[in-house]
């Protein structure tokens, strides 16, 4: 399990990202996780909140956005997304598919953010 | 009054580092001229025994060198030193896989420039080792006739991942009832066009056709400069 590790790089990717926003913190971190990228949702999440512990990111959530498999088909010469990653056959014509466009993603793609001193006045 | 999120967009890769890494590795490694392949496969699948046998091999003409992750013991790299190759081991601890700042640290001390071949063995795992780029030229992934024909079925990211596959005990293919054309489609279904070896290192089957294959692989030395 290589989550925990991949868990800290968000992390720290997100604490650095949040020094631009002063007297912000963060209230989620949005993550593209594509299907190739050798990562499970599940134990990612559960990884997260370990990582955060005692990080400005401590009691962030992480939103993960799944991102399918997407190919370039020789033959239709257009783009398809294929229904499993056990079978690289594009879905309309069967002809093979080795040309992967996208699925490999593992990108944080943005922070929702609140202003710190704001929420604590309530 | 509590303000209401607001969202700022971000693209970051969060292996950033370690692809800046991996492409530093791999831009260090073609100065050199030297081609570095690295092998993955699930643990007992003869990647050690593959790899010395390889290393024997190619000893006589080229100039070669191995770094073996695994996660406890110095055993492997024992092994593969009976090669005479220069073999370091990388012990990853807990860490179920290699990346590229381990190769890093491993590399120093030896001149890429006396090598022709560099060999990675990354930790016994299907998993983890898929997600990290360690600037290799090849990546194999090894599975042996005991194993059944499913594996990339199993595991279609590492096998999508990687550029070349190597059946590997083959001598044992006829007891394990192995099925080489299904083996072969489940390859070629997860990775469309991949190079399949099929060999075993102990009687040396189906070696020269892999050797002949790396040599034709073998990296152009890239001049900096005039």
């Amino acid at each position: 399990m290589h989550e925990l590790s991949i868990a800290q790089s968000i992390i720290e990717g997100a604490a650095a990202e949040l020094e631009r926003y002063p007297e912000n913190r963060v209230a989620a971190v949005h993550l593209q996780v594509g299907v190739l990228s050798g990562v499970v949702k599940e134990a990612l999440l559960f990884s997260y909140d370990l990582a955060a512990e005692g990080t400005p990111l401590q009691g962030s959530r992480l939103e993960i956005e799944n991102i399918a498999a997407a190919v370039f088909c020789p033959i239709c010469r257009e783009e398809r997304v294929l229904d499993s990653i056990q079978n690289f056959r594009c879905p309309v014509c069967l002809s093979p598919t080795p040309e992967v466009i996208r699925g490999r993603e593992l990108l944080i793609t943005a922070l929702e953010l609140e202003n710190g001193y704001a929420a604590a006045a309530c | 009054m509590a303000m209401r999120p607001r969202l700022v967009e971000v693209r970051k890769n969060v292996l950033r580092q370690n692809d800046l890494l991996a492409t530093d590795l791999r831009r260090r490694y073609g100065l050199a001229g030297v081609t570095t392949v690295s092998l993955v496969s699930s643990p007992g699948s003869g990647k050690t025994a593959f790899l010395e046998k390889t290393l024997t091999m190619l000893q006589p003409r080229y100039k070669v060198a191995a770094l073996v992750g695994d996660l406890a013991t110095a055993n492997d790299a024992a092994r593969l030193e009976r090669s005479q190759a220069p073999v370091k081991q990388i012990t990853t601890g807990t860490v179920c896989h290699l990346d590229a700042q381990m190769v890093d640290r491993a590399l120093d001390g030896w001149n890429l420039n006396e090598l022709d071949y560099l060999f990675i063995e990354n930790v016994g795992n299907l998993v983890c080792p898929s997600s990290y780029d360690l600037g290799e030229s090849l990546r194999l992934v090894l599975m042996s006739v005991t194993e059944g024909e499913d594996k990339p079925l199993k595991y279609p990211t590492i096998f999508n991942s990687a550029d070349v596959a190597v059946i590997t005990k083959i001598d044992l293919a006829d007891a394990a009832e192995f099925d080489r054309d299904a083996a072969r489609g489940s390859i070629h279904s997860v990775r469309p066009g991949m190079r399949v070896f099929e060999l075993s290192a102990k009687t040396g089957a189906g070696m020269n056709e892999w050797l002949a294959y790396l040599n034709d692989s073998r990296a152009p030395v890239a001049y900096a400069g005039g």
